[in-house]
């Protein structure tokens, strides 16, 4: 055995990902008295941590997203879920285990279960890469402050796009939404509530081709997708919103993926690979929900339950001292 | 536990600047939740590297003079100072690992 081998931890459940889904899957995992451990790399949350008003998490009328996302984490802790701060570089199997291969040495698992979500899409645009932090943002909660009193300009025409505009214009005098179709894909209510904000006005058809600005952001280079025509508009900050793709490169190869890189699950979030789960946004035709998230993570609990108990004889079950209170 | 401590405009050349330790400041704002995240982090380290790194935070929203003169438009910004020298400079949640990689760079 390598030194590697021997400081290996052994869980029943390894939840990779600490948002909805991970925190849901969790509760369920440890009221089931497995042994499971949640690995986040980041913010507990994930994208909600980001998110400054959650209004359709049933039975929550309004919530900040990251005070949601602390109350899912204490709860899920308070029936014995530990948490580790780490990022996951590898995934292998081993005998009839997982060894999950992170920053803070290996551990090894009965069943994952992967939840690491999905991370915003850059444009990819010149100019954007460079002046991210400078006025380039994907997170209007944390930054608008900064462009008080200020003209800025919300790249997207879907919920989040909305929201973080509407959030944005609390503190700008102007923002602009540049969207490259003609019509916005945001829910009706968040449609209505951005049309109806004196401070948000619209570029339908349009698209950014170039961030501007030397050590801060002064302005967007914008295309008419319709006409061609070319325009500047000169902005403190561009937020952008543009969809996002699933954080599953440690799974290549490893599990059957759409084209886009999510897991294709079956109707119990089980991959191709045994005692192996996916669940919430990293999934294929996930409806990238708080709700379906934490239903899709309550459901591969409940399957990795079942699978733990069809093939291990020996479940460790921990003795209710071992509980937290 | 160290804490970090608060550091203000009026204070930030005495200690950031004139610091005989490396330093690190953690830029953060009460209505940011990624910076509730990043404090534990910034916790644990004033301790592993107590003696060797001075911590601080700099609440951006009552010290607007010395975030606008670093540049700061995105928080948590973590900025690490050497002999008077901004070093390096952190934007956004990082893992640890990051933070304490940078940590050692200002250290040798």
């Amino acid at each position: 055995m390598t030194a590697a081998e021997t400081a290996a931890r052994e869980y029943d459940v390894v939840i990779i990902g600490g948002g909805p889904a991970g925190l849901a899957g969790g509760l369920y995992a440890a009221r089931g008295r497995h042994r499971t451990l949640l690995l986040e790399k980041g913010v507990i949350g994930g994208q909600i941590a980001l998110t400054e008003l959650v209004e359709n998490y049933p039975g929550v009328p309004t919530v900040n997203g990251f005070d949601l996302a602390q109350t899912m984490l204490k709860q899920s802790e308070s029936y014995g879920m530990e948490t580790e701060y780490t990022a996951v570089s590898a995934l292998e199997r081993t005998g009839d285990k997982w060894r999950v291969k992170t920053d803070a040495g290996d551990m090894i698992a009965k069943t994952v279960i992967v939840t690491s979500g999905a991370e915003y899409n850059r444009i990819g645009v010149e100019g954007e890469e460079r002046l991210t932090g400078k006025g380039v943002s994907y997170c209007a909660t944390c930054d608008a402050a900064f462009f008080k009193g200020q003209d800025v300009a919300v790249v997207g025409g879907g919920d989040a796009a909305m929201d973080e505009g509407i959030f944005t214009s609390r503190y700008a005098d102007n923002v602009t939404v540049i969207h490259r179709r003609e019509k916005l894909r945001a829910s009706a209510i968040l449609q209505e509530r951005a049309f109806a904000n004196p401070k948000m006005d619209f570029k339908w058809n349009t698209v950014v081709e170039e961030v501007l600005g030397d050590g801060q952001v002064h302005a967007v280079r914008l295309r008419d997708v319709v006409t061609g025509a070319e325009s500047e508009l000169p902005v403190g900050a561009v937020f952008i919103f543009i969809g996002q793709h699933p954080n599953t490169d440690f799974l290549k190869g490893l599990v059957k993926m759409d084209p886009g890189g999510h897991a294709i699950v079956d109707e119990w979030m089980r991959t191709d690979k045994p005692g192996l789960f996916a669940a919430g946004d990293v999934r294929q035709n996930s409806a990238r929900q708080v709700a379906t998230s934490v239903g899709d993570g309550v459901t591969a609990a409940i399957a990795a339950d079942h699978y733990i108990s069809d093939k291990f004889t020996h479940a460790t079950v921990q003795p209710a001292s071992a509980v937290a209170d | 536990m160290a804490k970090p401590a608060d550091v203000n405009d009026k204070e930030w050349d005495q200690e950031i600047l004139k610091s005989d330790l490396p330093v690190l400041v953690d830029f953060w704002a009460p209505w940011c939740g990624p910076c509730r995240m990043v404090a534990p982090i910034v916790e644990e380290l004033a301790d592993e590297y107590s003696g060797k790194v001075r911590f601080y935070k700099l609440n951006t929203d009552d010290n607007v003079e010395t975030a606008s003169k670093y540049g700061i438009r995105s928080i948590p910004t973590l900025l690490v100072f050497k002999d008077g020298q901004m070093v390096d400079q952190l934007i956004g949640f990082r893992p640890k690992s990051d933070l304490k990689r940078s940590l050692e760079k200002a250290l040798s």
